[in-house]
């Protein structure tokens, strides 16, 4: 008794809130993975600091906008890196621009995501040979998920949120 | 319609008057005269060039003064527009307008920024769209495209630091004559087309 002898085994439901109902009304608790629920915890508020930076801006706020909603997916803009745990680099990263860039990286607190967004953040895109633009964003921030597309569609971006989630599920893990 | 034009002319026969698309540009001789002519079209009560609407240089590194300077005017009063250019060489300096326009200021830093022409008593002139300690003028024809530093963060120093330009990936050439590149028989769905245009090479 109290030890679980499967805990990765959780008997078939139609739904998580069936579940959760059953066990909870049988017997006032549910056991579960920690690392799950604080991967399920994180994948499903990250706050993506507003870094705007080109056309691909106007993109992230559709996404964020009223028909694609990332507030579903718990993610709200905010306009301080202290209190977000993603950067969305949507646009072009400017050499003037990069110090800024990775100092906010800097400010945000661990655990922290990037996306980098469109195909100037990538790989410099269509400024790849200009002498003011970084040749991608990841040579400034180390990125997690590389949305493509010039400018990429608030679908697109969409899916990239996703697989960052997915991402996030899979690898969250205490240090050991 | 072209009124105005008579009224520069008769008070500066001599200058260069040419039309630019339906714009009419005057081109001076030398920048010592830019002062005194854009006061004449400012404050001229049949003109009253009072807008600055831009000011920028063109390089044409071929030619002997090299930077064309080119200001661009809106006259509100009797909606007309004027272009006013000169040439200078390399190193001249021109005298600052910031006096009779005050718009003039950034459009003055942005020349210096872009091609290096140098302002003379200037109120500010500083760099205004480059990185700050950018070697060189981006928009002289002889600036190599892709500069001459690169950022990159560097983990010992904690920081983001200059590092001289280092390309990962080769300029493309897109010589779509040459028949190593393009294909030199018929694309599959192009026999309607013209034959010339369809073989290539």
């Amino acid at each position: 008794m109290g030890i679980m002898q499967n805990p990765g085994q959780i008997p078939e439901f139609q739904n998580q809130d069936e579940y959760f109902k059953e066990e909870m009304s049988n017997r006032g608790y549910v056991l579960a993975h920690l690392d799950d629920v604080i991967a399920w915890a994180r994948s499903g508020s990250l706050w993506p600091m507003t870094f705007g930076l080109a056309c691909c801006a106007v993109e992230m706020m559709q996404a964020a906008a009223a028909r694609y909603d990332m507030d579903r997916f718990g993610m709200l803009f905010r306009p301080s890196p202290r209190q977000s745990d993603l950067m969305i680099v949507a646009g072009t990263l400017t050499n003037k621009m990069a110090p800024a860039l990775r100092r906010v990286y800097d400010q945000m607190p661990d655990p922290k995501w990037v996306i980098s967004m469109g195909s100037c953040a990538n790989g410099g895109g269509y400024y790849h040979y200009s002498y003011s633009v970084v040749r991608g964003c990841d040579q400034v921030v180390p990125v997690d998920v590389y949305v493509p597309g010039c400018p990429p569609t608030a679908e697109a971006l969409l899916y990239g949120v996703m697989q960052l989630q997915k991402k996030i599920r899979r690898t969250t893990r205490f240090k050991r | 319609m072209l009124e105005f034009l008579e009224v520069i002319k008769s008070s500066y026969p001599d200058l260069k008057y040419e039309k630019v698309g339906e714009i009419n540009s005057v081109s001076l001789k030398d920048s010592e005269e830019i002062l005194p002519f854009l006061a004449f079209l400012k404050n001229s009560a049949n003109l009253r060039f009072t807008l600055l609407t831009d000011l920028f240089a063109a390089d044409f590194p071929d030619r002997k003064k090299r930077f064309e300077i080119v200001y661009n005017l809106l006259s509100l009063e009797y909606n007309a527009r004027l272009i006013v250019k000169f040439h200078i060489a390399d190193g001249e300096e021109v005298p600052s307008i910031h006096s009779l326009f005050s718009a003039a200021g950034w459009y003055e830093r942005e020349a210096f920024d872009m091609y290096g022409v140098v302002f003379s008593d200037s109120l500010d002139l500083r760099r205004i769209l480059t990185d700050y300690g950018f070697v060189g003028h981006p928009l002289r024809k002889d600036f190599p495209l892709t500069g001459h530093l690169q950022v990159k963060y560097d983990e010992s120093l904690q920081k983001v630091v200059y590092v001289p330009v280092d390309l990962d990936q080769n300029y493309r050439s897109f010589d779509f004559m040459s028949p190593w590149q393009g294909p030199n028989y018929v694309l599959p769905g192009d026999e309607k087309a013209d034959v010339k245009e369809g073989k290539k090479g």
